[in-house]
Parts: structure tokens; C-alpha cells; sequence
């Protein structure tokens, strides 16, 4: 969605629609104060509509410079239900074997859009932190050594925040099988890729028919 | 809530100092300011359009005619104030678009003509005000009418205060190709005064 007045040029056009709806409305009234009225919802229903509709523009491609590290590259692993997942743990546990690995995992705190219009987020984010812990636990047992956190519940703001103060050199994420992942239908993997020049890992978790039939798809330097 | 702090190797060395603001948003945090500022004026718009409509609408004594009579609006005069305004965001639109290619006379001249425009439009507000034969005492209409039109006559006086503040920085050699943020989000604000206008002239002036 994109405000009206994100910038002077977009103000300046939103002041010209203003003006032929408000011409409209007028007209309608004069004929009659019922059509003026229903002019007027009915606009207004078409703004709304085509505002919701409006997608933003295409985000800069961010360069993201990975920082020098004591030895070890750094690798950002973004995951929602799908990080307890055998699948992601594998991938996890590979990376860490094949060089000195340090791991931010950060879980975004989904949550409904009801709620997060209502600010009601202290479950989704009881609920990623629980998972978090769960994961990092799981993690550490194993020999690896990694660190996490509750992220936004945008999935793309949250690998936006930890992209900022984490400096990666490449990102895992996980989703559910295309068919039951929200984060695929809206496309979370694809804008990661685009607007980060470093490799991004989808790997793919089905927790329905049980981890071992979890795909993989080996890492990609799409970006 | 960072289960474990990691510091940052390679920057402890050199840096010093508060980190750097980590910015979630992708919206300028200037232009982001100023759209919250729009969202607040937008309920303040609101809160007014509501009090009108109440009056004119809801209110089982609302009067059958609007203005009640022997009241008039000096639709006339508003219409080419209306007029003034709208051509005042063309010409702050073409001095923002001059900037942008580097074109500071045309700049300037279309920042000094939305400026005289925006106070013909205030100073003709003035005088209707003292011609137009009521007082806010004269009824609920009164006040709700000098209520709407005196809160956008007030947020024209903040337009042209910023917009004297870019032509005054702009005659000093402010402003460039790469630099004209003073002259957007000003731009941004103007515009929204202008849209707000439409709303205001169309329901209290014209329906």
C-alpha cells in the first residue's frame, strides 16, 4: 500500500483525483442528494479498493556488506513454524560442518492482521520466543552455536532489521510447501532475494507428511 | 528481545558513540514525520467535518435550507479563491520539478508564486469574513462554518510560513538536483492543505 502523500509528486496527483471526485460529487448533488451521497460511497469504496490493491514500489537493492569476522562466515536463518522443522536443522547443521558458521536465527512474531491492528501481540510474540528458544536449544545440544531473536511480524521487516545489525553473508529461510505457505503466495522469498545482493537458501518444510519428506532446494546465489 | 548480544567484530575498534538508528522503515524518517503529521491533521479535519455535519444533518433542528436564510456564502468569491489555490499547487509542483533538473530561476519564480497566491488566497479569506454578514454568533451554522474555514485559513498561514522559509532559503542558494528535501515535504503539506480546501469548499460552499 502506498500513502497518497508518500511524496510531492504523489500528493500533487492525489490533489487532482480530489478534485474530479469532489466535481462528481457535487454534480450528483445538485441533481439529487441521495445520488451525491451514494456518488460519494461509492468513491470512496473505489479508493479503498484501489489503495488496498496498489502495490509499492519495486524497494532498492540493498548492498550488504558482511563484516570481518573472527574466522566464520555469518549466516541469517529467518523460519516461522517451520524452525523446529528436521529439514532446516539439517541445512543448519551442514553449514556449520562444512566452515566455522556464527547463526542469528530470528523467528518473526506472526500474528493475525486483526491483531496487529489492535497492537495485541504479546501471544505471537510469546509464541516465537518460545519456538526460538525451543530451536536454539535443540541447536546447542548438537554443538552449534547460535543466537536468535523475535523479529517483526513482517517477515521482510524482520530480515530488514537483522540484515541492519547482523551484516550477513548469506540468509536461510524456511516456508511451508508452496500451496500452504503464506510467506510463498506473498512472494516473502522472492523480495528477500531481490533486495539483498547476498545468496538466499529457500528451504522448504513440510510438517504435514512429517520431516523426512521435507525437500530441500540447494542453496542458490539467485539474489 | 535478543536471546543472546553479539557484539559486532571489527567495529568495536573504531567506533564511538551511540550505534547507528536502526531504521526499520523504508520511508525517509523526514517524510514518514511529516505523513503522521498529515494522519494527525487528518483527524483534526475530522473531528470539524463531524461538529458540520451533525449541525446541517443530524440535528432534528437543522435548518431545511443551507445557509439558513437570510443567510448567504459568497459562493462566487470562494470559487475563484478555490481557483487561486489549486493553481498555487501547479506552480509549487513546477518549482519542485524546476529544482529537480537544476532549474533555480524556475524554481525560485514558482516558489514566489505559490507563496503570493497561498496569501491572496488568506487575504480574500479575510475580507469575506468581514463581508459576509454573520458573526459565529448567529447560530450553530455560523460557528461551524467560520470553524471549518478559520482551521484551514490557520493551516494555510503554517503553508506559506514554510514556504517562505524555502524561498528564503532558496534565494540564499539553498537546494539542488540532489538536495531538495526542504522543498518536498513543504510541497507535500501545501498539497494536502489544497485537498483539504476541496473538501471544505465543495460540502459547506457548494452542496
Amino acid at each position: 500500500m502506498e500513502s497518497p502523500f508518500r511524496s510531492e509528486e504523489a500528493a500533487f496527483r492525489f490533489l487532482l483525483i480530489t478534485i474530479g471526485a469532489f466535481a462528481l460529487i457535487v454534480l450528483a448533488s445538485w441533481i439529487s442528494t441521495a445520488l451525491g451521497f451514494l456518488t460519494f460511497l461509492g468513491l470512496s469504496a473505489a479508493a479503498v479498493a484501489v489503495y488496498l490493491r496498489q502495490r509499492g514500489p519495486a524497494p532498492e537493492r540493498t548492498h550488504v556488506a558482511p563484516l570481518e569476522t573472527e574466522g566464520g562466515r555469518r549466516v541469517l536463518v529467518v523460519a516461522n513454524e517451520t524452525v523446529a522443522g528436521e529439514e532446516l536443522l539439517s541445512t543448519i547443521s551442514t553449514l556449520a560442518l562444512s566452515q566455522q558458521t556464527h547463526f542469528r536465527v530470528v523467528c518473526p512474531a506472526l500474528n493475525s492482521r486483526l491483531r496487529t491492528f489492535t497492537s495485541d501481540e504479546d501471544p505471537a510474540r510469546e509464541a516465537a520466543q518460545q519456538r526460538l528458544d525451543d530451536t536454539l536449544a535443540r541447536l546447542a545440544s548438537v554443538g552449534i552455536d547460535a543466537h536468535g531473536e523475535v523479529g517483526d511480524g513482517d517477515p521482510l521487516v524482520a530480515v530488514d532489521d537483522a540484515v541492519r545489525t547482523f551484516d550477513p553473508n548469506e540468509i536461510v529461510i524456511s516456508t511451508h510447501p508452496l500451496g500452504k505457505s503464506n510467506w510463498l503466495e506473498r512472494g516473502v522469498v522472492e523480495s528477500i532475494r531481490a533486495r539483498y545482493d547476498v545468496p538466499v537458501t529457500h528451504v522448504v518444510v513440510d510438517l504435514g507428511r512429517g520431516d523426512s519428506a521435507a525437500s530441500y532446494l540447494p542453496a542458490t546465489d539467485e539474489t | 528481545m535478543t536471546a543472546h548480544a553479539e557484539p559486532l567484530h571489527g567495529q568495536h575498534d573504531e567506533h564511538h558513540g551511540p550505534p547507528p538508528a536502526n531504521q526499520s522503515s523504508r520511508v525517509d524518517p523526514r517524510t514518514l514525520g511529516m505523513l503522521l503529521f498529515i494522519g494527525s491533521e487528518i483527524m483534526l479535519f475530522g473531528s470539524f467535518f463531524a461538529a458540520y455535519f451533525f449541525v446541517r444533518v443530524v440535528n432534528p433542528s437543522a435548518p431545511d435550507e443551507w445557509p439558513p436564510a437570510p443567510y448567504e456564502f459568497p459562493v462566487f468569491v470562494a470559487g475563484v479563491n478555490t481557483c487561486i489555490l489549486v493553481t498555487s499547487s501547479f506552480t509549487m509542483h513546477w518549482a519542485l520539478q524546476s529544482i529537480k533538473r537544476g532549474e533555480r530561476k524556475a524554481f525560485l519564480a514558482g516558489m514566489v508564486l505559490t507563496f503570493l497566491m497561498g496569501l491572496a488566497f488568506l487575504c480574500t479569506q479575510v475580507i469575506e469574513y468581514l463581508n459576509v454578514g454573520f458573526n459565529t454568533g448567529d447560530g450553530a451554522f455560523a460557528s461551524v462554518f467560520f470553524g471549518l474555514t478559520g482551521l484551514h485559513g490557520a493551516h494555510v498561514a503554517v503553508g506559506l510560513s514554510l514556504l517562505l522559509m524555502v524561498i528564503i532559503r532558496g534565494f540564499r542558494g539553498h537546494y539542488s538536483p540532489e538536495h531538495h528535501h526542504g522543498v518536498e515535504l513543504p510541497g507535500i503539506y501545501w498539497h494536502f492543505v489544497d485537498v483539504m480546501w476541496i473538501v471544505v469548499y465543495s460540502t459547506v460552499y457548494l452542496i
